[in-house]
């Protein structure tokens, strides 16, 4: 029996700035264990560092300090290993590749033969329900498609740890829900393990076995909170009880670390309507 | 529209693109000169003919005897750097008292004077004819392919034309300088006076702002970075005109005339000729950073705009 | 993209309608004008005496069109497969490092505003004035700068997400050249490529206009016009002309055969 955590954080730390520019302290001691299969959202404000956390677990960043463990080796060997596979906020697809060609990409970087890898994209667009847009180019879908191509991108070499970065913080609500149910269905069938950055606390709330709440400035988690629904969820779960609870249980924790203060939402505001008049 | 390509056509800052400051490239680009030079002077000393010592002529006594015989590296093709920056102080003709340095600066303003001036006529003639096309569907289906078009073909080839049919005058450099400005304006702005934000058009509209004010209060400021870009085209490609049609047109006075002579003269005094054609990239090089000048200044209070 | 075939070749025709009538209007007036005033005819010759002027010297002896314009299209080529060898070569050599990056643009700037063709007599004297060569070089030098700043941008100025994607692959530099770098910069290869046919044969034709063999379009010009023979220097023109536009048709083919999907990509954005 392997072990069963797949990502161990221990004493990280991670300070941005050097020499004589300022400097801010990203993420402070931060210690954090993630089981095999498991799901697990990092929430908070902006500046909280869960994105630098993603970044730091994926070895696209180093720590400053203290230890990442992915699959009981140094993060920088698991990506070296292709340990895991990686979904931005934007789908990053390129625009020269068609969508069948987008999914083999890693393929081909981790050097598959041909008929491999077009087995593997059809069946991973298969899954993502893309079967009818292999020879589409990405600019010929909608955002919520070049999503799904990303993750059938990000799951097309098995890996054992899937890092999602605000996969669907660019989408309307109502895709966003219906990418949600996608997510789940995939992780249920395929097992992998699941670090999921997110803003949207009904998100994380509905997705999540674990949510990690982090406050800001510096980057710490103020809480980790255990998510008790039932499995498989569906529309219906969105609609229970026990999902408002635990929603609020977020919420409130997020407002004690400083997260739904006064200062984020008026701020936000004023800087919408600045950015609005020189744009 | 195949010519408005990727990117290239759009104004960005240069320091936003490569990372790096404003004084290292000041330094870089100097290092690049002493290293040019080095190589230059490098080149001569491994296969240039015998060096002599400073200010003799043929006959004067060898101070280095470089080791090969380069075509390349003679004194023909290639002078001495040294001997390039002497010659500017010589007379420019025999027992003259007018330096070199002095009678190519004067053509040198000569020619900048003609340029500019078409320069100018050229950048108002496109900024009118961009503003007819994106206020008529009707003018701009009539005659925008023809604008394009005039970017894939040679149209500097008219030079000796112009100078022809408008005799060997001012006029037809002034004539060739305004034409090869107002292409690349006219382009340009039709891009620039329709790249505001439709969001700010929306407010316009919402102030049922006139046509005139939109244009005034809105294209236009937003097409300035667009304009400029189009101006530094220009401000080389209104003197390159303005040689072209005093050198092999046959217009007195101008840098293209001295180009020509000095050209002739070759055999007896290459220096000359490389004096001419330094003086004539400096000449470019101050045009253009002189409209580099005004677009700072005008487009200062704009983030993307300062530098680059 | 929903027209079906015949409406849209239809639609494009009555798009460019205007345009065609502005052209037959133009000539007619012209042909009609020059007919009527008679004066200045030598300058500004009918259309029909310079199409009658292109048919009588294409291939005479003393205004050779037909091979002028095959002399100095192969000037053009030439100067334009050097230019674009070389500026790929040194934008491939230096993109890797930001110092020598942040040294070229600069650099590349500067010699854009610098009117290379006042080189023309250099080249000449370098390269022989009658050898084909020295025009050669002298287009090269004019596109050699616009490739080489373009390339460049376009093999550093990738999303930076795509870079993250391939690091999390693990991918090598050689890898991430080959899947990233290099397609991203087609588009801007081709956008220099395009400007590049032109200044190609601007360079050829100014290198002629400062002396050279005659049988090339720039000589054909300069010595039908001192010869008065304008009816032959507009044809020349017009000659001079047909090949910039073919030679840059020609590069816009090739970019949609090799990046078609930068093509469509860029008729959805309008």
């Amino acid at each position: 029996m392997p072990d069963p955590t797949v990502v161990r954080l221990a004493g990280v730390d991670k300070i941005f700035g050097r020499g004589d520019a300022p400097v801010t302290t990203a993420l402070q001691s931060i210690d954090l264990e993630i089981a095999r299969g498991e799901f697990v959202s990092l929430i908070g404000p902006s500046g909280c560092g869960k994105s630098t956390l993603l970044r730091i677990i994926g070895d696209l960043t180093p720590p400053s300090a203290g230890d990442a463990i992915v699959n009981g080796k140094p993060a920088a060997q698991a990506r070296r290993d292709r340990d895991y596979g990686m979904v931005f906020q934007a789908p990053v697809l390129m625009d020269w590749r068609t969508v069948e060609d987008n999914v083999k990409l890693p393929l081909e970087v981790l050097g598959w033969d041909a008929g491999r890898r077009s087995a593997r994209a059809g069946e991973m667009l298969q899954l993502m329900e893309l079967g009818d847009f292999l020879h589409h180019h990405p600019y010929q879908l909608s955002g919520g498609m070049q999503q799904r191509v990303a993750i059938a991108r990000a799951l097309a070499f098995e890996p054992a740890l899937l890092l999602m970065d605000e996969p669907f913080g660019a989408l309307d609500e109502m895709t966003r829900e219906r990418m949600n149910s996608e997510v789940l269905r995939i992780w249920e069938r395929t097992g992998t393990t699941v670090v999921f950055v997110t803003h949207s606390i009904p998100e994380a709330v509905f997705l999540s076995s674990r949510v990690v709440v982090m406050s800001a400035r510096p980057g710490r988690i103020t809480k980790v909170i255990d998510i008790d629904l039932p499995r498989p969820r569906t529309d219906l779960t969105r609609e229970s009880a026990r999902y408002f609870e635990l929603v609020t249980a977020v919420r409130e924790e997020l407002r004690r670390g400083g997260g739904l203060g006064t200062d984020a939402g008026s701020g936000s505001l004023a800087r919408t309507l600045a950015e609005g008049a020189v744009g | 529209m195949a010519a408005f390509g990727s990117g290239e056509t759009r104004p960005a800052s240069a320091r936003a693109r490569f990372g790096i400051g404003r004084r290292r490239q000041v330094l870089l680009l100097v290092a690049f000169v002493v290293v040019l030079v080095l190589l230059w002077e490098g080149v001569k000393f491994l296969g240039g003919v015998p060096w002599r010592a400073l200010g003799t002529g043929p006959q004067g006594p060898v101070i280095h005897n470089p080791p090969f015989r380069w075509p390349l590296a003679s004194d023909l093709n290639l002078p001495h750097i040294w001997n390039i920056v002497l010659v500017l102080f010589q007379p420019f003709q025999r027992g003259s008292d007018v330096t070199v340095m002095a009678h190519v600066v004067d053509a040198a303003l000569y020619t900048w004077r003609e340029a500019a001036i078409g320069f100018v006529l050229g950048a108002f003639i496109g900024l009118a004819l961009a503003t007819a096309f994106v206020h008529s569907r009707l003018l701009e289906r009539a005659f925008v392919p023809y604008v394009i078009a005039s970017q894939t073909i040679p149209i500097i080839a008219l030079a000796p034309m112009i100078v022809f049919a408008f005799g060997q005058s001012v006029i037809s450099v002034v004539i060739i300088a305004t034409y090869l400005t107002f292409f690349p304006v006219t382009i340009a702005m039709i891009r620039g006076l329709r790249s505001f934000d439709p969001r700010a058009m929306e407010l316009m509209q919402s102030y049922a702002a006139s046509t005139w004010q939109t244009y005034v209060k809105l294209r236009l400021p937003a097409s300035l970075p667009y304009l400029f870009t189009a101006l530094k085209i220009a401000a080389t490609a209104s003197i390159v005109g303005a040689i072209v049609g005093e050198g092999p047109g046959g217009v007195a006075d101008g840098l293209g005339r001295v180009i020509i002579t000095y050209n002739q003269y070759y055999i007896t005094g290459p220096e000359k000729l490389w004096a001419t054609i330094l003086i004539t990239a400096l000449l470019g090089i101050a045009f253009f950073l002189l409209i580099r000048g005004l677009e700072v200044l005008t487009l200062r209070a704009r983030p993307s705009a300062a530098s680059g | 993209m929903t027209m079906p075939g015949f409406a849209s070749t239809l639609g494009r025709l009555w798009y460019y309608l205007p345009a065609l009538l502005v052209a037959v209007g133009t000539l007619v007036a012209w042909e009609v004008v020059v007919g009527a005033l008679s004066i200045k005819a030598f300058i500004f010759p009918q259309p029909s005496a310079i199409f009658s002027a292109l048919q009588a010297n294409w291939a005479s002896p003393q205004f050779p069109l037909f091979a002028s314009a095959q002399a100095t299209l192969l000037e053009a080529a030439g100067g334009l497969i050097i230019g674009t060898g070389a500026g790929i070569l040194v934008a491939f050599a230096t993109s890797r490092w930001a110092t020598t990056r942040g040294l070229l643009l600069p650099i590349a700037v500067a010699a854009n505003a610098v009117p290379i063709i006042a080189f023309a007599p250099l080249f000449n004297n370098w390269f022989g004035v009658l050898a084909p060569l020295s025009k050669m070089m002298m287009a090269a030098v004019l596109v050699f700068f616009p490739v080489m700043a373009n390339v460049t941008r376009g093999l550093t100025q990738v999303d930076p997400a795509a870079l993250e994607l391939m690091r999390s692959y693990a991918a090598g530099e050689g890898t991430i050249l080959r899947k990233v770098r290099i397609p991203n910069a087609l588009p801007y290869f081709f956008t220099a490529l395009k400007l590049a046919t032109t200044l190609s044969l601007i360079g050829a034709i100014v290198g002629e206009y400062f002396g050279g063999a005659s049988a090339v379009l720039g000589r054909v010009i300069v010595q039908s016009a001192s010869a008065l023979r304008f009816d032959v220097t507009w044809a020349a023109i017009l000659l001079a002309a047909a090949t910039g536009i073919a030679f840059y048709l020609a590069t816009a083919a090739l970019e949609r055969i090799v990046i078609p999907w930068h093509a469509s990509l860029r008729a959805t954005e309008t």
